[in-house]
């Protein structure tokens, strides 16, 4: 069973995790969440409900605080809310946010496009390429 | 049930088991027979392409992505023909003496290994890089250690012919690197010994193995096992675990050995590491060339750290380093001004620690983070950054800190910037790569798992051949080890086919 989180959703977390993915068009979107089901193939279906539940808080916990979910937040209250998932105290809420951004960053950077954005330009030729 | 039979069964084609291959092969033309089991695929040349995750999901378990139980460490191992060698840097290391003795295992001395080392170095042509072959990012580790006082020292690399595509973590696509699938298992099936892929052992038994050969997925890479899919019976009248240091702790406790064997998936290590990336103004030659030239271990002892060269590719780069957004992106775009070092801390032995097994059988790592091993990973990130600001840095990316970006103006505050509260399992992204023990050598099965010999305490037929064997962490980079372990583990087996056999 894939892992088909909620677009809108995930776009956001994506977007927060690397700035970046905010300016990617259709295609630059649907590579990114190719390499995330590809990643995502053969895990456990836990592993999948884990990440989906995960995602789910994040979009309404906000709520709690600021009366609004997480895709209506604007950047800096985003930003907010996955930095204090990222150093809650209890370890596994950190190891849940840790995973998603895990898999949001394989997904942005595990495309050519995004190795060839920052300079990444590695050739089995080595040094011969680069003289 | 496909029953089939041998002679003598190694399971694994890492360092441990390409070398037991090699160095019992001879026995083939005496007429015994011997297979290798391995639960990887065998990829053709033009397979390796050094694409990130494309070579992960095809060389490593997991597809790199294995974690301890409570998911705060990604440990990092092959699962090909060759096992990690096909993924590591080569760096080869003769057994530390102080290490040696103060394992303290009955029979087993530093001479002895040191001896059997030495010639696996010079079959594995490991040998100092030429100078023209070094790159910027290590120059500059150098310079920095230089400027500070460090002892910096060059690593043996076991390479021929690199051209320094720098992806020998995603399997070199030069064929450079002389692991065992390059050196001793080539030679091994010249002998006669059988290789077969994509073949998972479930359980041993009295001198018999349950295994599962599965089908080539279509899109997979590699060759398709010799062996049709389907299970099989393999008796053997000698087996050879070398798994690696968390399968075969789990294959013996799958196959129920644990109850005569109270130590067995105890004392496992395995050198909690992160990187210290630091940012330089002007490009740097970082991903050309080979990676991981130059180490500074000077800390061992007083500190529990070791730092190495390491250069990174972008995923993994941007996972290993801590937090997100702006200031995280602002160092991957930098990514041609990059200088990186890996902190590895030396763990020890203890009693949590361990590989266990799920409710499903498969493997898990237990761990906890030692107090002395946090303090090496946060002396040992200082300590980077110190060298990565001599060498010129403008700012520094350090994981232990809050907030994570360090500019050089604040570089005489770095003892009080990074701090044990800052690290925090979970968040502060640590991966190892030298998993050991599990099956450590010791007298008897009341303090160990086998004798300084591999064999099984007893099980006469059975022997254990891999970073598994160690009873306590190496504290350097484990191949070089491995392999003189599995040639006494050889020797040993050697000596017995009369009888065994």
């Amino acid at each position: 069973m894939p892992f088909d989180p909620d677009p809108a959703v995930f776009r956001a977390v994506v977007s927060t995790i690397v700035p970046e993915a905010a300016a990617l068009d259709g295609r630059g979107w649907h590579d990114l969440h190719q390499v995330v089901e590809a990643l995502l193939r053969d895990r456990p279906e836990s592993l999948k409900r884990q990440l989906r539940f995960f995602l789910g808080a994040i979009q309404w916990l906000p709520v709690v605080r600021y009366g609004r979910p997480f895709t209506r937040l604007n950047d800096a209250a985003r930003t907010r809310v996955l930095a204090h998932l990222e150093n809650d105290p209890i370890q596994k809420v950190r190891v849940g946010f840790w995973g998603l951004r895990t898999i949001v960053l394989a997904g942005y950077y595990g495309r050519p496009q995004a190795a060839d954005a920052i300079g990444y330009a590695a050739s089995a030729r080595g040094w011969e390429a680069l003289r | 049930v496909k029953r089939v039979s041998y002679d003598i069964v190694i399971v694994g084609s890492g360092a441990g088991g390409g070398t037991v291959a090699q160095e019992l092969s001879p026995l083939c033309r005496q007429g015994l027979r011997i297979a290798v089991l391995e639960k990887g695929p065998r990829l053709r040349d033009d397979e390796f392409t050094g694409r990130e995750l494309e070579m992960a999901d095809a060389l490593y378990e997991d597809g790199g992505g294995f974690l301890t139980a409570d998911g705060a460490m990604t440990i990092a191992f092959g699962c090909a023909y060759g096992g990690s060698t096909v993924v590591y840097t080569g760096t080869s290391m003769l057994p530390p003496e102080r290490v040696i003795g103060r394992w303290n295992v009955p029979g087993l001395t530093h001479a002895d290994l040191d001896c059997r080392a030495r010639r696996f170095m010079a079959e594995n042509n490991a040998h100092l890089l030429e100078d023209d072959l070094i790159n910027e990012n290590n120059k500059l580790f150098v310079a920095g250690c230089r400027k500070l006082g460090y002892d910096v020292q060059q690593f043996p690399v076991n390479i021929k012919g690199c051209r320094g595509s720098g992806l020998c973590n995603l399997g070199c696509p030069n064929q450079a690197k002389q692991g065992t699938d390059r050196v001793q298992l080539p030679r091994a099936e010249r002998n006669g010994v059988e290789v077969v892929t994509r073949c998972q052992v479930l359980t041993v038994g009295e001198r018999t193995i349950a295994a599962r050969v599965t089908a080539k997925p279509a899109t997979a890479k590699g060759d398709p096992s010799p062996w049709e899919p389907g299970d099989y019976q393999i008796d053997a009248k000698i087996i050879v675990l070398c798994a690696g240091a968390v399968n075969t702790p789990a294959l013996m406790l799958r196959s129920g050995m644990a109850k005569n064997l109270p130590r067995l998936g105890y004392g496992f290590t395995t050198h909690p590491a992160f990187i210290i990336v630091g940012e330089h103004s002007q490009p740097i030659v970082n991903f050309v060339g080979h990676p991981k030239s130059y180490f500074v271990d000077q800390f061992t002892e007083s500190e529990r750290f070791v730092l190495e060269t390491c250069m990174y590719f972008p995923f993994i780069t941007a996972k290993s380093m801590a937090g997100f957004g702006e200031p995280h992106s602002a160092f991957m775009r930098a990514f041609p001004r990059l200088q990186m070092i890996l902190v590895l801390s030396c763990d020890e032995a203890d009693a949590h620690n361990r590989v266990a097994l799920d409710r499903t059988g498969r493997p898990i790592v237990e761990y906890r983070f030692q107090r002395e091993a946090i303090h090496g990973l946060i002396r040992g990130a200082v300590t980077a950054a110190k060298i990565l600001f001599a060498a010129g840095a403008v700012r520094v990316h350090l994981p232990v800190a809050q907030p994570t970006t360090i500019e050089s103006g604040d570089a005489a505050r770095l003892e009080e910037i990074a701090t044990a509260a800052e690290f925090r399992p979970g968040k502060t992204p640590v991966s190892a790569a030298h998993p050991q023990g599990g099956c450590g050598m010791g007298r008897d099965r009341s303090d160990s798992v086998t004798d300084s010999y591999g064999r099984v305490h007893g099980l006469p037929w059975l022997f254990v051949a891999d970073a598994s064997l160690f009873p306590n962490s190496l504290e350097i980079n484990p191949y070089i080890t491995i392999m003189a372990l599995a040639d006494r583990v050889a020797q040993r087996i050697r000596e017995e086919v009369p009888s065994l056999v």
